[in-house]
């Protein structure tokens, strides 16, 4: 790893002032940027890594508590184990990184490559790209994007930023909270604000089910006896300067709320675990098409977006519950990336119904080197003993049995390419379906 | 006696029945051969890896990532807690190293998840 125009340590060398070419250009540094830019490098691609924040590993600092890496490193490890891991592999590579740098500017030039501008540390860089790699991540639903009424108090936070209080300056943000929402997240700081001493009174799901994994629910708040309230919500916050209850209200299966079940409870911090939603403020501007399932943009299973050129993974792609599987698939780009060749490609749709929430990647690249095709997808609804199908017209490529599939729970089926061509009629798409069996 | 527990050693979280009858546990639900194991220290000697923060003096990271290196007793957790907030980092740190030896006598060691950075460098030229 070289250090360039990075403010906090002595860099080796700078960009320069004069435009400096790159054969991949990675955006963001936290766990999908750190392993598409070591995929990159091993596959011999001058690579770029830039990270906004002083330090590489995205939001997996933050992420202190453990169960990351049981598919990478077949072991239990926190999430700054976990970063410091993949920025140990990257030092032993000659991949560029600039921390503390902003990408103002993304432009297609006519020759097809990209031109970037950068705000460093030592002002405003150019820069050109043959690809480009998102890995930008994802944000966390805020209260606006919720809807809740009242005064505008202090103490209403995410989780995330609650997490980065805690973890990261070492400063508590409450002492009694309400969470409401059910994530990881949540589940997961509603323990970690009861082993510094804070009171967390409850967590609530305004959904029938839990939203995050169920291992979370046991290990955070049934060993903690925090209770978990499933079809309720928070309806309205009170507090001049800093809030001092909320009102929480039962809800029906339409999320509507059912008059006269209103509870006010007296706390300091309202604790917002309510979904996260991938960051494409940067896709948008070189025309790259989303998907409004996934709110990330389309791409094919080399991750190749529908500008050519242009990748994308970890959660800037589909919001992920596995960091491993932000790896796998960053490891994908990163290699995609660093073979790039602009022929054209010979995309064929993944088509799906009604019973998914989403199903990514969006399309498969027939003519591509990379044979493994990862599907990823959710249900919308809890289902019981189901059989997902992948098929071209009548003809079944892969098939398999799920016991249960949980919305909060993505599902991975592999392929590779040569199975789909040994059927007759793909070249109008593949579907995948969803089945009850007994 | 008879319970149920969601398996928390990998995400698939199975839920598992698990029995004592005559010394002899029983155990279903389990997808793989740690789900058992997990169900049955669960059910006599229940233990958690315990994630936290160690304060240090360096204001550029003032809290220092740390997780137990093997399990602690359940019951264990806050007491542990406590040993934990009264430390203070004033030294470098490289992942693993151990920072509470031993923790309450447990054969537990407090280990850290991650390097300590080294303090930035100002620099000549801004």
């Amino acid at each position: 790893m070289i250090r360039v125009g990075f403010c906090s340590e002595r860099p080796k060398n700078m960009i320069p002032k004069s435009e400096n070419t790159y054969d991949v250009t990675i955006i963001g540094g936290g766990p999908a940027g750190l392993s598409a830019a070591l995929s990159s490098a091993k596959n011999n691609a001058k690579t770029l890594l830039i990270e906004r924040e002083a330090k590489l590993g995205g939001i997996l600092k933050q992420c202190i508590h453990d169960g990351f890496g049981l598919i990478m490193f077949k072991q239990k490890l926190t999430g700054p184990e976990y970063a410091q891991y993949y920025i140990n592999m990257l030092e032993k590579t000659d991949v560029e990184v600039t921390c503390s740098t902003f990408v103002t500017e993304m432009k297609r030039k006519e020759d097809g490559t990209f031109h970037l501008v950068l705000v460093t540390c030592d002002g405003i860089r150019h820069i050109c790209s043959k690809t480009i790699v998102l890995a930008t991540g994802c944000r966390e639903r805020s209260a606006k994007q919720i809807f809740i009424h009242g005064t505008r108090p202090a103490g209403i936070l995410t989780a995330g930023t609650a997490q980065y209080y805690t973890n990261i300056l070492g400063q508590m943000p409450a002492k009694k909270c309400v969470i409401l929402g059910s994530g990881d997240i949540g589940l997961i700081m509603a323990r970690r604000l009861t082993l510094e001493g804070a009171v967390v009174e409850g967590v609530y799901e305004a959904k029938k089910d839990l939203g995050g994994l169920l291992r979370n629910y046991s290990q955070c708040l049934m060993d903690f006896n925090i209770p978990l309230h499933t079809q309720t919500t928070c309806t309205r916050v009170f507090g001049e300067k800093r809030l001092s209850a909320v009102e929480v209200c039962a809800v029906d299966d339409d999320m509507n709320p059912l008059e006269g079940s209103e509870r006010i409870i007296e706390c300091d911090s309202l604790i917002l675990s309510v979904g996260l939603i991938p960051e494409n403020e940067l896709a948008e501007k070189l025309g790259i098409v989303t998907d409004k399932e996934t709110n990330g943009p389309a791409a094919d299973h080399c991750h190749q977006t529908m500008v050519d050129g242009v990748f994308v993974c970890g959660n800037a792609f589909h919001v992920n519950d596995l960091v491993d599987y932000v790896s796998l698939g960053a490891k994908t780009a990163g290699k995609c990336a660093a073979l790039y060749s602009k022929k054209i490609r010979k995309l064929i749709p993944i088509l799906h119904d009604g019973y998914f929430a989403y199903c990514v990647p969006q399309f498969i690249d027939m003519s591509a080197n990379e044979k493994k095709v990862d599907i990823y997808f959710r249900s919308r609804k809890k289902e019981d003993k189901i059989q997902v199908t992948l098929s071209a017209g009548d003809e079944v490529i892969i098939s398999k049995k799920y016991v249960q599939i949980r919305p909060s729970e993505m599902e991975l089926l592999q392929i590779d390419i040569g199975e789909i061509e040994k059927i007759n009629n793909w070249k109008n798409g593949v579907s995948i379906k969803m089945e009850k069996v007994e | 006696m008879q319970k149920e527990i969601i398996c928390i050693v990998c995400p698939r979280g199975c839920h598992m029945n698990v029995q004592i009858l005559d010394n002899a546990i029983t155990v279903e639900g389990n997808a793989c051969k740690r789900g058992r194991e997990f169900a049955i220290l669960e059910m006599t000697a229940p233990k958690r890896s315990l994630t936290t923060t160690v304060r240090t003096v360096y204001s550029h990271f003032p809290v220092l990532p740390v997780r137990t290196d093997t399990q602690l007793p359940k019951d264990l957790l806050l007491e542990a807690m406590k040993v934990i907030d009264d430390t203070i980092v004033d030294y470098m740190v490289k992942m693993h190293d151990v920072i509470i030896k031993d923790i309450l006598g447990t054969g537990c060691n407090i280990i850290a998840s991650c390097d300590l950075p080294r303090i930035p460098e100002e620099r000549a030229d801004i």
